[in-house]
């Protein structure tokens, strides 16, 4: 993280008590990259000893894939062809 | 400052992407068209304020969200937020199964991969109210930070994070009517 993080609890240590809730509830801070890199390696050190959080996160990283891919639409050429006339673009 | 050619170079490529995102928007072609071509001639005539070195795609975004919310959002009839309830975290995951799914053969990837149609994909995204539709479409689909977000939709970034987390499980609940309705569903749930 090059800036100040938006997530307020970005540097909040992964809780001892209860880690499996804890990462799970920071499942999007932790896809979205907002967490601090001590706080991400302890998550990441959660998910390598617990078999079930890492399922949930491996299908969460992945769902996201599969929106991103299929969400892609194509600019009919003929919009395009437009856009570059008005705009004086060859 | 950045000149007109620039412009032919650097924002034509980003088209499809600005489509799509139209697309998700108006949920109608002829729209999209129509809000594409404006946000182009709108960003043409102000590239000189745009800022080099920032997202240009993040700057067109903006353009594109004002234009939809000035002009093209009021002919549209909009779902009410007030019917929109709030979802559990892992509500897909859960759903489909859960930890069951690594040991059914069958990764994650390619139930997901599969499972789902781009149509379904776009509906369930479409079905979203808007303010959540918005991040949702611009965190997950177009990869812009909370910050570029913030700045694209003019609201707080804490505003950001909290309709991003509601959405994204809205949308699962979306995609989960899609899987129920074909059978995608674990046979302990069918």
């Amino acid at each position: 993280m090059t800036e100040q993080s938006p997530d307020p609890r970005a540097a909040e240590p992964l809780c001892g008590d209860d880690p499996c809730s804890d990462a799970l509830g920071r499942l999007y801070n932790y896809l979205d990259q907002t967490l601090t890199d001590d706080v991400r390696t302890q998550i990441r050190g959660h998910l390598d000893d617990c078999g079930s959080c890492l399922d949930a996160f491996d299908f969460e990283a992945e769902l996201r894939i599969v929106v991103a891919r299929k969400c892609q639409d194509s600019v009919p050429e003929s919009l395009r062809e437009r856009i570059a006339r008005e705009l004086g673009i060859e | 400052m950045a000149d007109q050619a620039t412009f032919a170079e650097q924002a034509m490529p980003l088209m499809d992407s600005l489509y799509s995102g139209a697309l998700r928007m108006t949920r109608n072609p002829a729209d999209a068209e129509d809000l594409v071509q404006e946000t182009y001639l709108k960003a043409y005539r102000a590239f000189d304020s745009f800022e080099d070195g920032t997202n240009l795609k993040a700057w067109l975004y903006r353009i594109l969200t004002n234009t939809y919310i000035n002009t093209y959002r009021k002919k549209q009839r909009r779902p009410q937020e007030t019917d929109f309830e709030d979802v559990e975290d892992l509500y897909l995951y859960r759903r489909l199964g859960g930890g069951e799914l690594a040991s059914r053969s069958r990764s994650a990837e390619d139930v997901l991969m599969d499972g789902f149609t781009e149509f379904e994909v776009k509906e369930a995204l479409e079905s979203l109210p808007e303010n959540f539709r918005m991040p949702v479409l611009m965190a997950d689909v177009e990869n812009f930070s909370y910050k570029e977000i913030a700045d694209i939709l003019d609201v707080p970034i804490g505003t950001v994070m909290s309709r991003l987390h509601r959405g994204r499980k809205a949308l699962q609940k979306a995609l989960y009517e899609f899987a129920r309705d074909r059978r995608l569903l674990p046979e302990s749930q069918s």
